[in-house]
């Protein structure tokens, strides 16, 4: 594929991730703070995002698997999670943690299990999206193009 | 108000002029703002470390409360008249962190003798009137609600450089046109340098995220936007 094209299929990717509101206008705030001195900024906060959520959502998974919930352990793994995909834009799996913190609030432990399959769902998405996103991003670099903010359609 | 495209960093003469030129030990580099940020939250500290050393900030960022009082050198409860006083030009730090809220640093600082005239600004993802007046009130300069943007921080600085601070902030206003804070289109041109930078422009993704027409960023004031960010909050977001 030439290099033309696998902008636009890039352009036309991104563009995807906002129309399914997967990621929302606070994704596009990385890219303005990337420059020369930090010129993977995104990919690194990205990253970090990934790790910290695999290490919540572990965490969550144990609690709630506990015999007796305990949801003042539960409530703040949610409200982390919550802030942490908010700032990257992920904004899918922050209103499944907006709707999973109400019925930590119920304390409904059913409810919850829910909810966490749900942030789980949409927080694997968001994943595979963006690991998606920056593997057509390094095959355009690859082929000797370059990745600008105007390349992802801004 | 003339645009932040070049934010210029923090004359010697204007930091005496908000208090801070009485520090006896030399600063870390006189021409730089100095900024403290405290956040529990890793993501969110990369971010807005990132947020504000590209709007020319010298950053330390710290992951609680105690932390930055350790930093500061306000954790031993004795007046720190005698050791070197650190240079902090501003201290941001978000409200709901585990041990000391921001809010409880906020008073401990607000307390110490050595570092009361030093702004401090209030993150949080919670938008909640009584905890925002009950920041302004124990004194904090501003409180902005995350996820935080780069107009959020740029607007911060604007208000560094100046010699009058802002205090008896208004009561929250409703705003006549939530659109005006589309975040996507509170784009300023790239500072100088480096030259990579670019600026988001118009375009049609632009039109899929937000329907909102960009608002023009001199009407802005810092009295009124961070109070304006939380009431024009869509919902979905809490």
């Amino acid at each position: 594929m030439e290099l033309g094209q696998m902008q636009k299929s890039l352009q036309d990717y991104t563009k995807s991730l906002f129309v399914e509101g997967i990621l929302d206008s606070q994704f596009l705030q990385l890219p303005q703070l990337q420059d020369e001195s930090n010129s993977d900024f995104v990919s690194q906060v990205v990253s970090l995002f990934f790790q910290d959520s695999d290490r919540i959502l572990n965490d969550l998974s144990l609690s709630l698997d506990q015999k007796v919930v305990d949801f003042e352990k539960v409530d703040p793994y949610v409200h982390q999670l919550k802030g942490s995909s908010s700032s990257i834009g992920a904004q899918r799996v922050k209103n499944a943690c907006v709707v999973f913190r109400s019925f930590c609030e119920q304390k409904n432990v059913e409810a919850c299990h829910r909810c966490l399959q749900q942030v789980k769902q949409e927080y694997y998405l968001v994943k595979n999206r963006l690991e998606t996103l920056f593997k057509l991003e390094q095959q355009i670099v690859a082929s000797g193009g370059m990745i600008s903010a105007m390349d992802l359609g801004f | 108000m003339p645009l932040d495209g070049g934010v210029s960093c923090l004359r010697r003469s204007e930091m005496i002029g908000i208090g801070i030129g009485e520090l006896e030990s030399p600063p870390l580099d006189s021409d730089q703002v100095h900024v403290l940020a405290v956040d529990d939250s890793l993501v969110d500290r990369i971010v807005i470390e990132r947020l504000l050393r590209i709007t020319s900030c010298k950053v330390t960022a710290v992951d609680s409360g105690w932390r930055a009082l350790e930093f500061l050198g306000l954790d031993d409860d004795k007046s720190s008249v005698e050791f070197d006083r650190l240079k902090v030009d501003l201290i941001i730090t978000d409200y709901c962190m585990p041990g000391m809220t921001g809010y409880e640093l906020l008073k401990k600082i607000k307390e110490s003798t050595s570092f009361r005239e030093v702004p401090v600004v209030i993150m949080s993802s919670e938008n909640v009137l009584t905890r925002i007046d009950r920041c302004l009130e124990e004194g904090a300069e501003d409180f902005l609600l995350k996820p935080v943007k780069l107009a959020d921080v740029k607007r911060l600085r604007t208000y560094l450089t100046r010699d009058v601070k802002v205090s008896d902030r208004n009561k929250p206003k409703v705003p006549e046109d939530l659109s005006r804070f589309s975040s996507l289109a509170m784009v300023t041109p790239p500072p100088p340098p480096p030259p990579s930078i670019t600026s988001v422009k118009s375009s049609s993704l632009e039109e899929i995220v937000s329907s909102s027409p960009p608002p023009s960023e001199s009407s802005i004031s810092p009295v009124d936007s961070p109070i304006r960010r939380m009431e024009m909050r869509s919902p979905g977001l809490d």
